[in-house]
């Protein structure tokens, strides 16, 4: 899927908006960290010795299982934490130690934040508010920025009246009023409901391409790091363990943490090297020429177009083979078989050791 | 199943029941009063009522109640006096150290355990202990120091009870969100913390405002010249013996009424002004 096609087709609600768009200057990334540590207390990292550059435009995915130090970073970015050691730079200017204001970030909460005394209105023009201005002038820009959210037909609830759907849009309009650089997301989908979950990510992604600028979206979701992200940072254990265009992740992860975190790859061992191979190019049954493992099928789940089955082999380890459904029926293989698993050779992908 | 009509328990029978026992324990031997209060110019602490009328109220706020009735309307003004005082500072000092105490200092413990301990000292002592002191000092006691400092340790430790768990329990990230969008930090607290602990607030004011009102055993001894109104109304349990006491009790009713009630107001046109903004 291209990400043309995610731009909204009426050109003139595209060039309607392009007010809200940020000017750009002559900068190559929109964020940099460069050598970020960040220790509380004594103990170990939260976050050791990083380094990314996030390229222009991108919607970039903070990905990795929890504690692993995502929200510490993207608090760093915001300002909302100081940096032990390291810079931090935003379109190419050093900010490590100014203010959240003057960084030209903006954070969305996870839980949102929203002002419980303040109308979805007032809650958008907050910050104009504190910059003094007017309250006419304030209140016609939010409701632009609503506008922008679809959510101007309820700019006088109360955030409790919303639901968690609808409040997301609300702390989405009310950051991006400041006109960020860099909009900064805290697991912005983790508490709406599957379906919700889906449709508001493809809004984000929606609203990102339609600004243009970089959105970093911190994540504990596979699936949501691969639907949205232009570049994918994998990070576990206070480090990065990869940071690439999410095609490159997902083709050729660095370690076998990568490939099992991302999920669709076999991580496994062959001539003595540890390598990935993806779960749809393997297949079951053997035939000459491809290399194979044994073991005996699991679980098998139908999941209409596909079919996913998972061997477990004698040294316990746990195989996936996604088989189309039309090879499923044909070779219909039964929980308990004793099956093969093959694959080619050049569909390895050797990993690093971790 | 559910639009079956429930079978009452029989303790829901005992329980209102007691209920009832408690209204009227509570409200009946007030009323006796209240009715009291309007016995005629010839009647007496008792019932039957010779006649009705207002003479004893007249008695009462001319300050010419005769043996034993001091000069109500000055006690009660300086009873008010002193508990606005008293409310509007004990607001003031438990907001500040409610929000000094979001962080965590060394000896924060120690200052929430004296202040906490401070609710079960026996109040006599503790006025007791004040008179003293500036007796020792050579201070003279009067109403607005000695005698505010102490009805302030009676009300601060509720107060500052009161601030420890609503802002204990106040989710930073309203303040976060507040400095990300370039809220410094006077507006934070004027335009995000204040607005969303205002109930917390006014339940303080309001509470300091009537214990203070109340007050007699840190009190009496430390207001120096004059009574208050707590003080005068024992004084007056104990000499009186005409029914203007029944109309001290009235009027002192009634103004603890007119207190909640304005209070409840002031209240409900918060919550009508934020739903009403939900109307347009
Ligand atoms: N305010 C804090 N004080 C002490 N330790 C913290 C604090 N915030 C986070 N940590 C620690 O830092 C590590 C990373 O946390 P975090 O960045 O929140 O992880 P993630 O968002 O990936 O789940 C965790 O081990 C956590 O316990
Ligand atoms: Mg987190």
């Amino acid at each position: 899927m291209s990400l043309i096609q995610l731009k909204p087709q009426t050109a003139p609600a595209a060039s309607g908006k392009s007010h809200l768009k940020q000017a750009t200057q002559g900068h190559r990334f929109d964020a940099e960290l460069v050598a970020v540590t960040k220790r509380y207390g004594t103990g170990p990292a939260a976050v050791a010795d990083i380094s990314l550059r996030i390229p222009r435009g991108s919607y970039c995915c903070l990905l990795g299982p929890s504690g692993c130090g995502k929200s510490t970073t993207l608090r760093m970015l915001a300002g909302h934490e100081d940096v032990s050691e390291g810079a931090i730079l935003i379109h190419g200017e050093e900010v490590t130690h100014k203010l959240p204001v003057d960084r030209g970030t903006s954070m969305m909460f996870q839980d949102y934040a929203l002002f419980p005394h303040l109308s979805c209105l007032d809650n958008v023009a907050f910050s104009l508010k504190v910059r003094g201005v007017a309250t006419r002038e304030r209140r016609a820009q939010a409701r632009q920025y609503l506008e922008l959210v679809q959510m101007d037909h309820l700019a006088d609830r109360l955030p409790n009246q919303l639901s968690g759907g609808q409040q997301q849009r609300v702390a989405l309009a009310r950051s991006l009023i400041t006109r960020p650089k860099v909009l900064l997301l805290d697991e912005p989908l983790s508490a709406l409901d599957p379906f919700l979950r889906v449709k508001m990510r493809s809004e984000l992604k929606r609203i990102q391409k339609e600004l243009g600028i970089s959105f970093i979206h911190v994540t504990h979701s596979q699936d949501e790091a691969l639907a949205l992200s232009d570049m994918i940072v994998v990070m576990n254990d206070a480090k990065i363990m990869q940071a690439a265009p999410v095609r490159e992740v997902f083709e050729t992860p660095t370690n076998a943490f990568v490939a099992r975190f991302l999920g669709g790859q076999n991580v496994l061992n062959s001539n003595g090297r540890e390598v990935s191979v993806r779960t749809d190019r393997c297949r079951l049954g053997h035939a000459t020429g491809l290399r194979s493992v044994e073991g005996q099928i699991a679980m098998i789940e139908y999941q209409g177009n596909i079919v996913r089955i998972t061997l477990q082999t004698p040294l316990g380890d746990e195989m996936t083979v996604l088989q189309s459904d039309t090879d499923y029926f044909a070779q219909n293989p039964q929980i308990g078989d004793t099956a093969m698993m093959s694959w080619q050779a050049s569909d390895e992908h050797i990993l690093a050791p971790t | 199943m559910a639009t079956r009509k429930r079978k009452r328990p029989l303790s829901f029978y005992v329980l209102a029941t007691l209920l009832g026992g408690y209204a009227i324990f509570l409200y009946a031997p007030m009323a006796c009063v209240y009715v009291l209060s309007f016995q005629g110019p010839q009647g007496g602490m008792s019932f039957p009522m010779v006649g009705w009328s207002t003479h004893w109220f007249e008695v009462l706020f001319q300050g010419t109640g005769g043996q034993g009735v001091g000069d109500i309307p000055a006690a009660f003004r300086r009873s008010i006096r002193m508990a606005v005082i008293v409310a509007v500072l004990s607001m003031i000092i438990s907001v500040a150290a409610g929000m000094a105490y979001r962080r965590k200092f060394p000896g924060a413990n120690l200052v929430f355990y004296s202040a906490i301990a401070s609710m079960v000292l026996p109040g006599i002592f503790v006025g007791f202990g004040i008179a003293l002191t500036f007796n020792l000092l050579g201070w003279r006691v009067n109403w607005f120091t000695s005698g505010i400092g102490a009805q302030l340790t009676w009300t601060l430790p509720f107060g500052m009870l009161i601030m420890f768990i609503v802002l204990g329990r106040f989710n930073p990230a309203y303040e976060e969100a507040a400095t990300d969008l370039g809220a410094n930090a006077r507006q934070r607290f004027w335009m995000v913390i204040v607005p969303i602990i205002l109930p917390g607030i006014i339940a303080i004011t309001m509470a300091s405002l009537t214990s203070s009102y109340e007050e007699i055993a840190r009190t009496q001894l430390n207001v120096g010249t004059g009574n208050t109104m707590p003080m005068e109304i024992t004084g007056l349990l104990t000499a009186a013996t005409s029914p203007v006491i029944f109309a001290v009790g009235t009027i002192t009713t009634f103004v603890s009424f007119s207190l909640v009630i304005a209070s409840l107001l002031v209240m409900t046109r918060l919550a009508k002004r934020r739903s009403s903004r939900t109307a347009q």
